[in-house]
């Protein structure tokens, strides 16, 4: 008789509700001729909550499931709820501008919605194939997504580089993978942690590692794997940059820490020079890049780069404080960067004719509300009390004090200072100049409006009372160590 | 402390529900968003009275604490409380308020709403930094600030400049106060691994002593961030910036408040926390403090635009301030906080003068006026006193800071107390050849022959300024009584922890021979096994 392996349906139903919710939007969306966009976004609204509801009882188990593939504790937990709010509110923020580019695609939630899915295994995985499938689950459904406006070159050709680059990317990830399994004989993280706590690595194995963080470091858009970033950021539609900046950065860390926190852990000194390295370039390159860009959607594609600098710093410091606060700083990153997304998708309009920092003038003037909830998001980001990237940066800088990386914090400060700079460019463009023609007419949508609400919110709360956030990034981080 | 007080949140937090009331008040009827500011700026003073006034004189502990677990876990703290040093300074703020609200009721008039917004931020911000006494809250309130001031300069300011003087001025201080964040973090490890108590309370930060070789780094840091925003020589040259292109009460709270937030940090943090530092560093930064002194009178004295002189006169005049304070004297340092008073009543009316002649002639050169005493003499008398009392005439508040100031540095720095005392007579000089072109001599120029003299409620703006003026400079008591025991404590807070700090290193140092003797005695004794090998 073939053994069953023990599963779990009650682990994984998050993620097979949201594949359930993109199947559905796909069929339902044959039979609806028009608004067949707001029938997959509906849908997928709903599927995400629901995921939501299941995914609680995961907080409180702590145990692998189907044969040792994935695991289900408050790790797992944290990025689902991660992931789910970020795909939940993008598909607020994209109704109304699937509307204004005249695109009735119910296809576009579903994709978001199974890279969700994606995401969520890599999360959760603890075997390198898993953590594979994953990666590629997610990727593919974000190339297609990134290619989606069928009229803009632009986004084909970001399509096509990030789909090549990526498949680069996800090949050294499995070549990496493949030269562990030689030199280990396992691809599960426990049999590799099993073999690097031995004492005797071989050269295979920390090359293999070495891949692996190479793998990584292309989804995270760490300096120097970052090229892809600014041209896909720019040629995606915005919502999907929003996604990809938050979505995908939060899934890709969720993994990296996890692989390396709890199969390499001791082999820390090694890698963490290297991240030291990663995260000082990231950090240096990703804002002075950010400074000299004229373009608003460029600019925040190398703010995410050296925000994941900032976080690369959290997983430097190789402490619980510092994975905690690797946490936290994604929480807090998720609200800030779709919010200011989602701005960016307004004052876009139509066939994102407005995407530069000129076209932000005057914004503070003809919608005052706007241009607040903006200035909010890029007070965060920029991290500025009382907002969560405040308490974001606090966490992280905090860890990697503790841990004794003072030149690297103090790296990270000055680099911070100069991000400053960027970030409230935007905001003199917004309260400080004047158009020098009159723009268009902004529309506001109720599904918009509700998104952006939700984001200023969130970003002031767990900025100002952020005890309870962070005491949950670090009971999700104690099953890493 | 059976009945705790929240009287210090209040005076903190009444100026954000008063921004918060604002925010649904129509913007298109701007009377009623000046009065309602006024309204809230006044209740903010008047229960800041009942601080004043229930404050007790002889104690030098913190009175009205209030501490509440914000970040339990990181052993952050929601606490407050003043002693006799911060107490002037929170009364100037609340005392300004409405001042600064009256002063601006005609100047501004394009976005009325978001101005007064910015301006109750601003007073959130300034209170609770001289209130907060957790590392944390106090930071917070410190970044918070910069927000309103970068918009106020960069909104409202002269077109021509505005936005290089507004990113100047939040990136000079920026840099400082990021650097200083991770000196708050060091601080604050240091600490809990020592002492197994995690905490960001600066009463218990207090009693940690820091390691001297530890100190001097931090206290660096915490010197760039306040030195940046005082500002000291060579770290001053944000300040005619914002000053110039900021409008006039943006310019007044800058300089009346603003600016104290660097000395007011020396005084309670980087001195106190870091007291072996601070005294090795005092020759240093008072040579900064003179030079500041000598060379921003100097370079007012070629200024061309009132305002720019005045702005340059600030960096002369926090030069006192801060030499008073680092001489560590208890002349010097009340003296210091006087001045630090002094100079926001005088250089904060002085910005409001020029404010009003600028309101009606649109221009701030020399050059362009002359004789204007005949013109508007009522302005003259205002104008002259305020002159004066930055000069430091006796039976006037100036006289009274930089006296003390000076008698308390001339034991401890005696040539820097001579070209300090040098800094006055410049200040007689730049300030008296501004007043003589402007006001005195035949009316040159004849559009300022139509000028009007001051209205009701210009008098109304500058009367309360005066009476302060002349009420510290004839009898100083009231204001110095209040401040005595704290600034007797802080002395001997520092005297004591630097000695404790010292001797302990000396115990250190102390078994250190034995233990290289003990190095000293195996290693022959290895070099003897070699040899018998």
């Amino acid at each position: 008789m073939i053994p069953v392996p023990e599963f779990s349906i009650g682990g994984v139903l998050p993620a097979l509700i949201l594949s359930v919710a993109g199947l559905l939007a796909m069929l339902l969306g044959l039979f609806v001729r028009k608004g067949a966009a707001a029938v997959g976004a509906v849908i997928g609204l709903v599927g995400v909550l629901i995921a939501l509801m299941v995914n609680t009882p995961l907080r409180l188990m702590n145990m692998p499931s189907f044969n040792g593939m994935i695991a289900l504790d408050s790790y797992t937990w944290f990025f689902n709820v991660l992931i789910l709010v970020s795909v939940g509110l993008t598909i607020l923020i994209s109704m109304k501008y699937l509307v204004d580019q005249g695109l009735d695609l119910y296809e576009y939630f579903a994709i978001l919605l199974f890279s969700a899915v994606g995401m969520m295994f890599m999360a959760s995985g603890i075997h390198l194939l898993m953590i594979f499938v994953g990666l590629e689950t997610l990727s593919i459904a974000v190339y297609v997504l990134t290619g989606i406006l069928p009229k803009s070159p632009k986004s084909s050709e970001a399509s096509l580089k990030y789909l090549l680059l990526g498949a680069f990317s996800s090949g050294l990830f499995l070549y990496g993978a493949a030269l562990l399994y030689g030199s280990t004989g396992s691809l599960a993280l426990a049999g590799l942690a099993k073999y690097f706590q031995s004492g005797s690595v071989s050269t295979m194995a920390l090359v293999g590692m070495g891949l692996l963080l190479v793998g990584f470091s292309f989804k995270v858009a760490a300096v120097p794997f970052h090229m892809w970033t600014p041209d896909v950021y720019d040629g995606a539609p915005s919502p999907i940059t929003g996604f990809m900046s938050v979505g995908v950065k939060a899934a890709a860390f969720a993994a990296f820490l996890r692989v390396f926190f709890e199969c390499f852990g001791s082999a820390q000194v090694t890698w963490s020079q290297i991240l030291w390295v990663l995260a000082v370039l990231t950090m240096i390159l990703g804002n002075l890049a950010a400074i000299v860009q004229t373009n608003i959607k460029r600019m925040l594609a190398y703010s995410s780069i050296a925000h994941a600098g900032y976080i690369l710093v959290g997983m430097v410091s190789g402490t619980p404080a510092g994975a905690s606060g690797v946490l936290y700083y994604l929480l807090a990153y998720i609200f800030t960067n779709l919010g200011a997304f989602a701005v960016v998708t307004m004052v876009g309009r139509k066939g994102e004719a407005n995407v530069y920092l000129d076209d932000y003038r005057g914004l503070g003037k003809a919608h005052p509300t706007l241009a607040l909830a903006m200035s909010i998001f890029l007070f965060s980001l920029a991290g500025i009390p009382p907002t969560a990237g405040f308490i974001g940066k606090f966490t992280i800088f905090s860890a990697a004090i503790s841990a004794g990386y003072i030149w690297l914090v103090i790296i990270g400060v000055l680099t911070s200072a100069a991000s400053v700079f960027y970030y409230f460019r935007v905001i003199m463009k917004m309260y400080m100049e004047a158009p020098e023609v009159e723009p268009e007419e902004l529309r506001f949508s109720p599904s918009m409006t509700f998104a952006l609400s939700l984001t200023v919110l969130a970003v002031l709360y767990i900025g100002i009372f952020p005890t309870t956030y962070l005491n949950l990034a670090t009971e999700s981080v104690k099953t890493l160590f | 402390m059976e009945n705790v007080s929240h009287l210090l949140s209040f005076i903190t937090f009444i100026p954000l529900l008063g921004a918060l009331i604002l925010l649904f008040i129509n913007r298109d009827c701007p009377e009623t968003l000046r009065w309602v500011t006024l309204v809230v700026m006044l209740l903010d003073f008047c229960i800041s009275l009942f601080v004043y006034f229930g404050f007790d004189p002889s104690v030098s502990s913190m009175q009205f604490v209030e501490s509440y677990p914000w970040v339990k876990d990181w052993g952050i703290s929601y606490k407050m409380g003043i002693d006799g040093i911060s107490l002037l300074l929170v009364m100037l703020t609340t005392f300004l308020g409405p001042i600064v609200i009256l002063a601006c009721w005609k100047d501004i008039t394009v976005r009325v709403k978001e101005f007064m917004i910015c301006l109750l931020f601003l007073q959130v911000g300034m209170i609770g930094v001289f209130v907060s006494l957790d590392l944390f809250l106090f930071y917070v309130f410190w970044e918070i600030m910069l927000i309103p001031m970068y918009l106020l300069i960069g909104v409202w300011g002269n077109p021509a400049r505005r936005l290089y003087a507004a990113i100047k001025f939040v990136l000079y201080t920026i840099v400082g106060s990021l650097l200083m964040l991770v000196a708050i973090l060091v601080l604050y490890f240091t600490a809990g691994k020592s002492t197994g108590v995690y905490t960001f309370d600066l009463l218990k930060l207090y009693d940690f002593a820091v390691p001297i070789q530890v100190q001097f780094w931090l206290f660096l840091a915490f010197f760039l961030a306040f030195a940046i925003k005082v500002p000291m020589f060579p770290f001053h040259t944000w300040l005619p910036d914002a000053h110039t292109e900021a409008p006039t009460v943006g310019s007044v709270v800058l300089a009346a408040v603003l600016l104290k937030m660097g000395t007011y940090g020396f005084i309670r943090f980087a001195i106190p926390l870091f007291p072996n530092a601070a005294v090795d560093a005092a020759w240093w930064v008072a040579l900064l403090a003179v030079i500041g002194i000598v060379y921003g009178a100097w370079v007012a004295m070629v200024q061309v635009d009132m305002k720019r002189l005045v702005a340059f006169s600030s960096v002369s005049h926090l030069g006192f301030v801060m030499l008073g304070m680092f001489a560590l004297t208890t002349q010097g340092v009340e003296g210091s906080i006087i001045q630090m008073i002094n100079h926001g009543l005088s250089t904060g009316a002085l910005f409001l003068i020029v404010g009003m002649v600028y309101e009606r002639r649109h221009t701030r050169l020399i050059s362009e006026f002359g004789g204007l005493s005949k013109v508007m003499p009522l302005f003259a008398v205002f104008f002259m006193i305020f002159t004066l009392s930055s000069i430091g005439l006796p039976g006037l508040n100036g006289f009274v800071g930089e006296f003390l100031i000076l008698l308390g540095s001339f034991g401890k720095f005696t040539w820097y107390t001579v070209f300090a005392a040098s800094g006055v007579i410049f200040a007689a000089v730049y300030m008296l050849w501004m007043f003589q072109r402007v006001m005195f001599g035949e009316v040159t120029n004849p559009k300022n022959l139509v000028l009007k003299d001051m209205d009701s409620r210009e008098i109304a703006v500058l009367v309360p300024l005066l009476i302060f003026v002349v009420w510290i400079g004839v009898y100083p008591n009231t204001f110095l009584r209040p401040m005595e025991p704290s600034v007797k404590n802080f002395l001997q807070h520092v005297e004591k922890k630097r000695a404790s700090i010292l001797a302990m290193e000396e115990a250190r140092k102390l078994p250190a021979p034995n233990a290289e003797k003990i190095s000293l005695v195996s290693s022959t004794a290895e070099i003897r096994v070699d040899k018998e090998n």
